[in-house]
């Protein structure tokens, strides 16, 4: 089972932002959202091997070979200019990752980590491939220390989270927006899904946070901190908040022209929180 | 004479500078107007051409670099020297202290080693309430600040979990002061993980305190023990380093033709001349300068016998990737496997010839080698092993780069990782790349964070604020701060990505 392979955009060995401690993160490639706020926007689609990102690739990393693309990573300076010019979010520059590599990563790493999180993209996406890792992890001697987390839009169906859930130590959960026309509108799909899957795995006693993203005159109403109290006070007296302020960096073109969120709004919210009796409510240490 | 008086008057009407520090800037012009001692010419031209340095000690050394007193015989025994009864109260245990640091010189006159405290003090704090130690502690730290403003002033606290060093942490983390600078010896099988939480929380609020790898120094050392000074020379209690002499070795890369030259004759050839030039520093200090004549060895504070030569290396970055430019590899240092290999067998053979040299008046007979982490004038030459400010990378491939050096420097190395400040939000995380360090082999861990005035330049502690008021020609009432303002401007080390730096000296006025 530990050859099954992941499409992975990304691995990182020190992240302080994605769970407890210093975690080994491995970013999935794909989703099912299509946020106009996303900030890596090139972790969401998946290649269908087209070809436009070879002529703007001026270290010559990418080729088509028997219609595939195949990327050299020894050649790539890292210019980013194939993730600009792909025409559905996508990157030619995923690597097929096994079980078994990340397992050699995490070894490799072991003194330096708290855990692993998967994150993407939407780490879900590739839900059989999760469950292995996890479950290899639990089972190998030198590794069972490391906690197991996700980081998710929770878009995922009560089956699929049975499964998921005995094998994770941690969620944490993004919530885009509790009215459902707005959530909508920021990410294509509908937010019943994620609003019943917190509540799923809170009751299994797994998540470790959640997550919103404070979007100036869209998620920062009235209405829409309201929804958020109520919600977070539902799931428990120790829920713990994580309030994302929405930032420019790394998104496309429509949200570029959206106002920013400032440390004064996001303490404010937060305040408004603290005082509603949520006990645990995360700010952004910097705004960029 | 003319250029002297004119140097000299510099120094006395200098602006920034408040009268101790115009005082001591004059007594090193002073020393330096003095005869070097006597250098053969291959080594006298050595140092000229700066392939060799004596870290600018001066001309005539009638004090060692470095001092760390064994503080246990004056808290036990008083001082018939300086009329002092034995003290019996934790009052009068730091008091008895606060005397003996003005009597332990260094280079820099203000102490470097202001002892194991927690040692020194738990058995005068039976009675005295958490909350009492807690103020005196405070009091404490606000008088060495003020009184000995030298961030190269260095207390230690650890390995075990007590109240005098959660004390100590809880004031440092409260002050943020730049002095004194502080290292918590850390053993798994002794500390406890909630101190070892405790003192990397407090890197995270304030770049301080250093994590030493008390199991890895303490075996090289023998019962009286060791010491972390300075910025983190590890050297023996009741002695210290009688000097630091220091090889660049991107000067000797530059005299090699290939990889094989620079082995077989070049670093064997330049490691003999600093030799030689420690050697004539040690010769003077003990044959000339009656230094060990003072109470400090009568008392038995020090022990002539324990004092070692720190052997210094630095800009090992520069000399790999000239070496393999010379051998037409592309690989850089701190990124290159072949790169960072040829690094480690420098770092190895600079080692054998350390432990093959006997040299006379020092401690066990050799000199112990150390990873120099540069002085302010250093241009274009990294600290020690480091990798080069501004390029490093994420944290953990950092200390995986640099590990494999550490076993080689038995008289301190360190590398400072720069950490951005969303660790504010998770301090665990902290904790987790403080023990993947020390369990990959790091002697020492030090961190900066991002976001943090207080940050480490080189070693030392300095306040971005006060350099920056230090530039609007306000002056600083730490010695530090002029030493890191050019140290900042002339080697780059604030361009460092959110992570570490380290210290050293101001060697003289102007420079």
């Amino acid at each position: 089972m530990n050859s099954i392979q992941a499409t992975v955009n990304k691995i990182l060995t020190y992240s302080c932002v994605d769970g407890p401690g210093n975690r080994l993160v491995i970013f999935l490639q794909g989703c099912n959202f299509s946020c106009v706020t996303c900030h890596n926007p090139y972790t969401v689609g998946l290649c269908n091997h087209c070809g436009d990102c070879i002529p703007a690739c001026h270290a010559n990393a990418l080729e088509l070979i028997d219609g595939q693309i195949a990327f050299d990573p020894s050649a790539c300076d890292q210019c980013d200019a194939c993730l600009d010019i792909c025409p559905i979010s996508a990157s030619p520059m995923v690597q097929n990752i096994s079980v078994a590599d990340i397992l050699e990563i995490a070894r490799k790493n072991k003194p330096f980590l708290s855990g692993i999180t998967v994150s993407g993209g939407e780490a879900t996406l590739q839900l059989k491939f999760v469950i292995t890792l996890f479950e290899a992890i639990k089972a190998d001697s030198e590794l069972k220390s490391l906690t197991c987390f996700v980081d998710t839009n929770g878009h995922l169906g009560a089956q699929s989270w049975g499964r998921l859930l005995p094998v994770t130590d941690g969620v944490m959960l993004d919530i885009k927006a509790f009215d459902p026309a707005l959530h909508h509108g920021l990410t294509g799909q509908n937010n019943a899904k994620t609003l019943k899957a917190a509540k799923t795995v809170r009751d299994a006693d797994k998540l470790y946070e959640l997550r919103f993203l404070v979007i100036p005159g869209k998620t920062d109403t009235e209405a829409e901190i309201d929804g958020l109290t109520k919600f977070a006070l539902s799931l428990g007296p120790d829920i713990r908040v994580r309030l994302n302020a929405f930032q420019h960096h790394g998104v496309r073109a429509e949200a570029q022209g959206w106002e920013t969120m400032t440390k004064t709004g996001i303490d404010k919210i937060a305040a408004h929180l603290r005082k509603a009796g949520i006990p645990e409510v995360i700010t952004p240490a910097f705004y960029l | 004479m003319q250029e002297i008086i004119e140097k000299l008057q510099n120094i006395t009407d200098d602006k920034t500078l408040n009268p101790a520090q115009k005082a001591r800037y004059l007594s090193i012009e002073a020393e330096n107007m003095l005869p070097y001692p006597a250098l053969d010419a291959q080594t006298a031209e050595a140092l000229k051409q700066r392939v060799i340095c004596d870290m600018y000690e001066g001309h005539a050394p009638y004090k060692p670099r470095y001092v760390l007193p064994d503080y246990s015989i004056v808290l036990k025994n008083g001082s018939a020297y300086l009329e002092l009864p034995p003290p019996e109260t934790l009052d009068e245990a730091i008091n008895t202290l606060m005397i003996a640091y003005h009597h332990v010189p260094s280079v820099t006159g203000i102490p470097v080693y202001i002892g194991q405290l927690d040692d020194l003090l738990l058995p005068f704090c039976d009675g005295v309430s958490d909350d009492a130690l807690y103020r005196k502690i405070k009091l404490f730290w606000r008088y060495l600040d003020r009184v000995l403003p030298d961030a190269f002033m260095h207390a230690n606290i650890g390995p075990t979990d007590n109240r005098v060093a959660r004390a100590i942490l809880r004031v440092d983390a409260e002050l943020k002061q730049i002095a004194p600078n502080l290292t918590f010896l850390y053993d798994p099988k002794i500390s406890s993980e909630d101190i070892l939480a405790m003192a990397t929380n407090n890197i995270v609020e304030c770049s301080k305190p250093h994590i030493a790898n008390h199991p890895l120094h303490a075996k090289l050392f023998d019962d009286r023990g060791y010491g972390i000074v300075s910025c983190y020379n590890v050297l023996p209690i009741a002695g210290g380093a009688s000097t630091l002499t220091r090889v660049n070795l991107k000067e000797v890369a530059l005299r090699a033709d290939s990889v094989v030259h620079f082995f077989a004759e070049v670093l064997p050839h330049y490691m003999e001349l600093n030799f030689r030039l420690a050697k004539v520093r040690v010769d003077y200090l003990f044959n000339k300068s009656n230094f060990f004549t003072s109470f400090l060895v009568e008392e038995g504070w020090i022990d002539p016998d324990r004092f070692t030569v720190m052997y210094g290396i630095y800009a090992m970055a520069e000399a790999v990737n000239i070496l393999q430019e010379k051998e037409g590899l592309a690989g850089q240092y701190g990124f290159d496997d072949v790169a960072n290999k040829l690094g480690y067998r420098m770092s190895e053979e600079m080692a054998r010839i350390v432990k093959n040299r006997p040299l006379e008046n020092v401690w066990r007979g050799r000199a112990m080698l150390h990873s120099q982490a540069g002085i302010s004038i250093d241009e274009g030459a990294t600290p020690g092993v480091r990798i080069p400010y501004g390029t490093e990378p994420d944290p953990v491939s950092h200390v995986q780069a640099l590990a494999p050096h550490h076993q080689y420097y038995s008289s301190g190395i360190s590398e400072i990782l720069t950490v951005d400040e969303t660790i504010k939000n998770n301090p665990e995380a902290m904790l987790q790349l403080c023990k993947g360090a020390l369990e990959s082999g790091f002697r020492e861990f030090t961190a900066n964070v991002a976001s943090n005035d207080l940050v480490r330049v080189t070693g030392y502690m300095v306040r971005l604020s006060d350099i920056a008021k230090f530039k609007a020609c306000k002056g600083s009432r730490t010695n530090t701060t002029a030493l890191a303002s050019e140290a900042a401007d002339g080697t780059g080390i604030l361009d460092r990505k959110p992570r570490v730096v380290g210290h050293e000296l101001y060697p003289s006025y102007g420079q």
